[in-house]
């Protein structure tokens, strides 16, 4: 596995070589197939290693989504290889790459889509849904998810009944619940006013020092300073990378 | 944390079992009652319609054969048939009696029709103006072993039978407008008075008594000139023996003639009837399957939107780490289990409108089998129709376009 891991160019030298690669882009490219045809991404390569908290920047346009999709696994790039816990996505079937998503990664969006009709422990249950637990199981891990995002005791709750910092902080107990090696972001902080989109920022960083691997993905810059590592794209290249210079 | 690298070995996702998948067929149906219901109506109206056809005929069906066991299964009739030349023929005087010496023969009873003698409510009235009834002769235990009784009045006996009294079948008592038997009460009958003495409750059996105005053989041989030949011959046999006698009857009854004979059993004529009913009940199972159809692509239509307003959904799920498989089956599952749920209310409607109807007409409340399981079966088989494409749809719908849809 280490012989897999390079250390690339293009900004992406590891932080913490001593760690593992979580996720890795190698000279990725993505073109979408429109009219004209769209290249979203030019050639990326960096790394994401265990246990860090990395922003990735960009203006609207700028391919961040982009990466967003293939770090989740939820598409494939058009050129050059993405590893997923050392796996190349590429190679995966659809089925696979399912299965990846249940046991590897946690997702958590600026619109949290979270299920209205269900409480939230059932909401964060359901991010154990697709990786064969069994309801007990699900639900007691939730409650930890839940205790771990300062929610213990509003398990019963609608999400209706929450505020917005916390429907978003269910959404991060479900990215949270099975344990995964890379949590990923979309501006979470985009639907929150400043003071829940701090605390949220706070949330994160605790999980951070605990261990937890995330990228969160923004426009804000002031969201991203908030990271101990940035990634800046722009026009479907990574322009700047904090890798290796110390803190932004 | 898990640890950061994998085998593609073990990237195997797991089925969902049958509890997490009702859980997630369910979301649709309790997230949206009111279109979920509507939508299974469409189900429950087309199930409910077969179900309470095929309940309603069963139970009438089975209506009537209680009422033909109650009856009786073992009586024959003997009738007279026509001759060589295309004329009636005669049964013999002595037919009956031949008849009653057959082993197993409990009763026999018997009418002489007098084809010339016509019965009116008054001397006022046509001639031509018959009501089609009949006049005939009887022997004096008629009703009973013919499975009716005396509605009103009495029956001829040994003492009245030589007097001019006469007693009306159900039809013919309707028809000369008389529902009561009081002292007086007089028809017109072969140009002379005859005083009613009693009316018959309806014959099911033997439907031509209830046209029947009814005298004694004495009466008719003293004013008619009646040649007192029996035209119909009704015998009860022991249950045992019905097919016995039945194949010596033409036989006994006119043993120079046996092919002018003609012999039958009503309960059969009744059955043959309960079943040609039966058959009518198609047009409404058609119009049942129609109705089906109807609400078929009523649930395919709510699925197809509910696939379209829920694409956010289905990407969540996919980022969860639901495969294909996974949206598939469960929107199929929702499919089967909105017409499921359409089935049941149908089910339960058809047997409840089958409940009602039967016990307001005496019969026993039958729903067979056929038509609740057809009921159920049809209803998934429905849902799993309609919610094929649907599923399908939201199973090929790419996680990204999913998620960022607006």
């Amino acid at each position: 596995m280490r012989a897999q891991l390079k250390e690339l160019g293009n900004g992406g030298a590891s932080a913490n070589g001593s760690t593992l690669a979580v996720v890795e882009l190698e000279e990725v490219t993505k073109t979408y197939d429109s009219e004209p045809p769209v290249r979203a991404l030019r050639g990326v390569s960096f790394s994401v290693h265990e246990g860090e908290l990395v922003g990735i920047v960009g203006p609207s346009g700028s391919g961040k989504t982009t990466i967003l999709h293939l770090m989740g696994t939820l598409d494939r790039p058009s050129s050059g290889t993405v590893r997923l816990t050392g796996l190349d996505i590429s190679r995966l079937s659809d089925r696979e790459l399912s299965a990846l998503r249940a046991q590897k990664l946690g997702f958590v969006f600026q619109q949290f889509f979270l299920s209205e009709h269900q409480t939230v422990i059932d909401n964060v249950a359901d991010g154990l849904l697709y990786a064969g637990a069994p309801l007990g199981h699900r639900r007691s891990a939730a409650a930890g998810a839940l205790a771990r995002v300062g929610l213990a005791g509003r398990l019963s709750a609608l999400p209706t009944k929450l505020s917005g910092g916390q429907r978003q902080r269910v959404a991060i107990a479900r990215a949270l619940v099975g344990s995964p090696a890379l949590v990923l972001a979309d501006e979470p902080t985009g639907n929150l006013d400043s003071v829940a989109g701090a605390s949220v920022l706070d949330l994160f960083a605790e999980l951070n020092a605990e261990g937890a691997t995330i990228v969160v993905i923004t426009h804000d810059q002031a969201v991203a300073a908030r990271m101990s590592r940035v990634i800046s794209v722009r026009d479907g290249l990574v322009v700047r990378d904090t890798a290796g210079e110390g803190h932004p | 944390m898990t640890p950061a690298t994998a085998s593609a070995a073990a990237l195997s996702p797991p089925r969902l079992g049958p509890r997490d998948l009702g859980r997630l067929a369910s979301v649709g149906v309790r997230t949206r009652k009111l279109r979920a219901g509507l939508s299974a109506l469409g189900i429950a109206i087309g199930v409910a319609a077969i179900v309470a056809v095929l309940g309603l005929s069963s139970s009438s069906q089975a209506g009537l054969l209680a009422e033909i066991n109650r009856l009786g299964t073992n009586l024959l009739t003997v009738s007279n048939g026509q001759n060589f030349f295309g004329q009636t023929a005669e049964l013999p005087k002595a037919s009956p009696g031949m008849i009653g010496r057959i082993g197993g023969v409990t009763n026999v009873q018997y009418v002489g029709a007098l084809s010339n003698v016509n019965a009116y409510k008054s001397p006022f009235i046509p001639a031509a103006d018959t009501n089609a009834l009949s006049v005939d002769a009887t022997s004096l235990g008629l009703p009973w072993d013919v499975g009716t009784n005396v509605a009103k009045g009495v029956f001829l006996n040994a003492a009245t039978q030589g007097e001019p009294l006469c007693v009306l079948g159900a039809a013919a008592a309707q028809r000369l407008g008389i529902d009561r038997v009081f002292q007086g009460e007089r028809i017109w009958l072969g140009g002379m008075w005859f005083y009613v003495v009693g009316i018959l409750n309806q014959a099911v059996l033997t439907p031509e008594i209830d046209t029947s105005v009814l005298i004694g053989f004495p009466v008719a041989e003293h004013y008619f000139n009646f040649d007192g030949h029996p035209s119909e011959i009704y015998l009860r046999t022991e249950t045992s023996q019905v097919n016995a006698v039945y194949n010596v009857l033409a036989n006994t009854a006119n043993p120079e003639s046996p092919n002018e004979v003609n012999v039958s059993q009503p309960s059969d004529a009744l059955v043959a009837e309960a079943d040609a009913k039966a058959a009518l009940n198609s047009l409404f199972l058609g119009l049942g399957a129609v109705s089906l159809l109807v609400g078929a692509v009523g649930v395919a239509n709510i699925m197809v939107i509910s696939v379209l307003e829920r694409r956010q959904e289905i990407g969540l799920r996919r980022a969860l780490g639901a495969t294909k498989g996974n949206i598939r089956a469960q929107f199929m599952s929702e499919a089967v289990l909105l017409s499921l749920l359409g089935g049941a209310a149908g089910v339960l409607a058809g047997a409840a409108s089958t409940a009602v109807y039967a016990s307001t007409k005496g019969w026993d409340v039958v729903v067979p089998p056929l038509a609740w399981g057809g009921g159920f079966g049809a209803a998934i088989l429905i849902g799993a129709v309609a919610g094929l494409m649907p599923a399908l749809r939201a199973a090929r719908m790419s996680p990204t376009e999913a998620l960022w849809s607006i």
